[in-house]
């Protein structure tokens, strides 16, 4: 489409083997880094780096290069699979994000994902605010096989959470998923209700949630940063998801929000279906930054 | 987090002191501030790019005004180019000289189509119309359910659609029963998509073609990065959108995106989404919209002085 062309400088160009390193390279890679939201901060200290090393170097390539082990080294080493320990059971994974990242569809997802490796899963519909957010994640409930915990719309999020916990005690459940409204991070009585959600679930089961998973929506610019940090003030993210992949967002601002808060990214998105969920890879998520 | 423009600027122009004119060379440093904070505020690389050379041939050669600092006199030109790109004011819905008229929402999953079908059949009516709210989307679970129970609790009518329904029928369907029960304006709630997802779009093609609606609204999130303009570019060349809906401007987002979308497609912009209720819908203001681009807020007042 003619937009798109206007404005997606054909990046292969810029990489042609024997291109050699200036200006207009600089220039160009500027573009890319800035393009893919990873933020003037990073984009700043990148250019820095390779500028500085390019004198040691004689084409376009070998920069290129540079610059994506420079990327690569943004995010925190790779850790295995998450994996459900066995113990203690249940294992609780409380999702949260600001309105419409696709929490309750990441939720769908792995509760899929936990159900096919046999693992006993129960949803606890936490998000008693937005109409049929109860009946959105039933779907998934069905779909992955997995029971639910439910009240009615408008009810205390908090109370549902505490039942989940109590179902998933008393039913022997290996994992129990919290599914939990979308907010805004500035909304200060809607961050008050998710802190007292979670103490809500700590008090009745100590030292869970055992992970609080923030979803990331890859279309965001630089205001996942705010979003990040104030969600990790109120609840203490323990690691991150960042969906909508598959479409022509890079998602770049991942980059500086999983390094200033130092959290795993554990998932990516890439569709609307429960199989769209994979591990994020970091040498494939800067591989795609050059796409 | 950002230093504030006029901070910037103003220690910038400091150590220009003295200079009555903003000539080539003071006003580069000053150009660089501006450029950085167009582009923490999402504004997209080749549209930041542009405002800035549109702004180095307005500001070259200008007085400072005396009421003005240099650094004061580069925001107001900032500020002036935007308000003027983002379309000056308000612009109204155009629902046609017709007995009836249509909006139809589209956007990428989870911009806020859905919540802004509620928040406009709540608009219409307070303009003395009676709108129906068409659920179009037949692939998210629960997604006719969420608009159907909106409608409830804003008790406005919604067409009974079902997820087994084709969406061009459940359109066509739509038109007719609004006609029987006496509703002026349709509201179609279609399906979040992504731009580049062909058969989706063509989806979109085809219920254009299918029911002629009389304003096609992007509803996109002010929180939107650097991608803004293959999002609007891609909508608004497939089905020639009449204009956008910026949603979750309630939170700190500077919304860069405004003018990305702004640019690349050039229609306006007509409403704010400020809040998940229903009353939470503004018509767009570009010259607020600009102040907060800029990270000002009421600091601003100078130009007004000026
Ligand atoms: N293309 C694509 N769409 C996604 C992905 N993840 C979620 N979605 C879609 O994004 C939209 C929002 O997803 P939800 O899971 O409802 O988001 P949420 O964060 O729970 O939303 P709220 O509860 O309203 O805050 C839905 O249309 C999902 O189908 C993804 O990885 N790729
Ligand atoms: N804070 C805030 N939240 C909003 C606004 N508009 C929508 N939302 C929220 O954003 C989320 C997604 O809104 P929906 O209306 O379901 O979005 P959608 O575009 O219909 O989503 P899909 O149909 O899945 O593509 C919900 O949690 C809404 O409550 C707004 O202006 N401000
Ligand atoms: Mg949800
Ligand atoms: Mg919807």
């Amino acid at each position: 489409t003619k937009t798109r062309e206007v404005l997606n400088t054909d990046i292969n160009d810029l990489f042609k083997s024997s291109r050699k390193i200036d200006d207009a390279l600089f220039e160009e890679l500027e573009e890319v880094l800035i393009t893919a939201d990873l933020g003037m901060d990073i984009t700043m200290e990148m250019m820095d780096r390779i500028r500085k090393k390019a004198g040691r170097l004689s084409t376009a390539d070998q920069l290129k290069a540079v610059l994506k082990q420079e990327l690569i080294a943004l995010f925190p080493g790779k850790e295995d699979p998450e994996t459900v320990p066995a113990l203690p059971r249940p294992h609780i994974i409380m999702v949260v994000g600001v309105n419409g990242t696709g929490k309750t569809t990441t939720l769908g997802k792995l509760a899929t994902r936990f159900t096919r490796e046999n693992k006993k899963v129960l949803i606890a519909a936490a998000d008693t605010f937005r109409a049929a957010a109860i009946e959105q994640v039933g779907i998934w409930a069905d779909r992955a096989g997995a029971t639910i915990v439910r009240h009615k719309q408008g009810a205390d999020p908090a109370a549902v959470a505490y039942d989940g916990v109590e179902a998933a005690m008393a039913r022997g459940m290996d994992v129990l998923l919290i599914d939990t409204a979308g907010r805004l991070h500035t909304q200060k009585n809607l961050m008050e209700e998710l802190k007292k959600i979670k103490r809500t679930v700590e008090k009745k089961m100590p030292g869970a949630p055992h992970e609080v998973l923030m979803v990331l929506d890859a279309t965001t610019g630089q205001n996942a940063i705010s979003q990040a940090k104030m969600f990790h003030e109120a609840v203490n993210l323990t690691q991150l998801a960042l969906t909508k992949l598959d479409g022509t967002a890079k998602g770049g601002i991942v980059a500086a929000v999983a390094g200033t808060l130092h959290l795993p990214i554990r998932y990516i998105g890439v569709g609307e279906s429960m199989d769209d969920l994979q591990e994020f890879d970091a040498v494939r998520f800067v591989n795609a930054l050059f796409d | 987090m950002f230093e504030n423009l006029s901070d910037r600027l103003d220690s910038v122009f400091k150590k220009l002191k003295g200079h009555g004119t903003l000539n080539e060379k003071n006003i580069e440093e000053g150009l660089k501030q501006v450029r950085m904070a167009l582009l923490e505020a999402d504004v997209n690389y080749k549209v930041a790019k542009n405002v800035i050379s549109d702004i180095k041939t307005r500001a070259l050669g200008q007085e400072v005004m005396e009421s003005l600092t240099p650094g004061q006199q580069v925001i107001k030109i900032v500020y002036d180019e935007f308000t003027r790109m983002m379309g000056s004011k308000h612009q109204a819905l155009d629902l046609g000289t017709g007995s009836s008229g249509s909006i139809m929402l589209v956007g990428l999953q989870g911009s806020g189509k859905t919540t802004t079908a509620g928040k406009l059949g709540l608009y219409l009516r307070k303009q003395g119309r009676t709108p129906f709210l068409v659920p179009v989307d037949v692939y998210r679970p629960a997604a006719i359910d969420q608009l159907k129970k909106i409608g409830t609790q804003l008790d406005l009518p919604v067409f009974d659609s079902t997820p087994d329904m084709k969406p061009l029928k459940i359109c066509q369907d739509a038109q007719i029963a609004a006609r029987e029960q006496g509703c002026d304006t349709l509201v179609y709630d279609t399906a979040g998509r992504l731009h580049m997802d062909d058969t989706l779009m063509a989806e979109l093609e085809t219920l254009k073609k299918g029911v002629s609606p009389s304003e096609i609204l992007l509803v996109a999130d002010a929180m939107t990065g650097q991608d803004a303009v293959n999002i609007a570019g891609s909508f608004d060349q497939r089905l020639d959108l009449t204009g956008v809906v910026l949603t979750k401007m309630d939170g700190d987002a500077r919304g860069g995106a405004a003018l990305s979308i702004k640019a690349v497609t050039g229609k306006p912009l007509k409403f704010i989404g400020v809040g998940e209720k229903f009353t939470g819908l503004e018509p767009f203001h570009p010259d607020r919209m600009a102040s907060k681009i800029l990270g000002m807020g009421d600091t601003l007042s100078f130009i007004e002085r000026a």
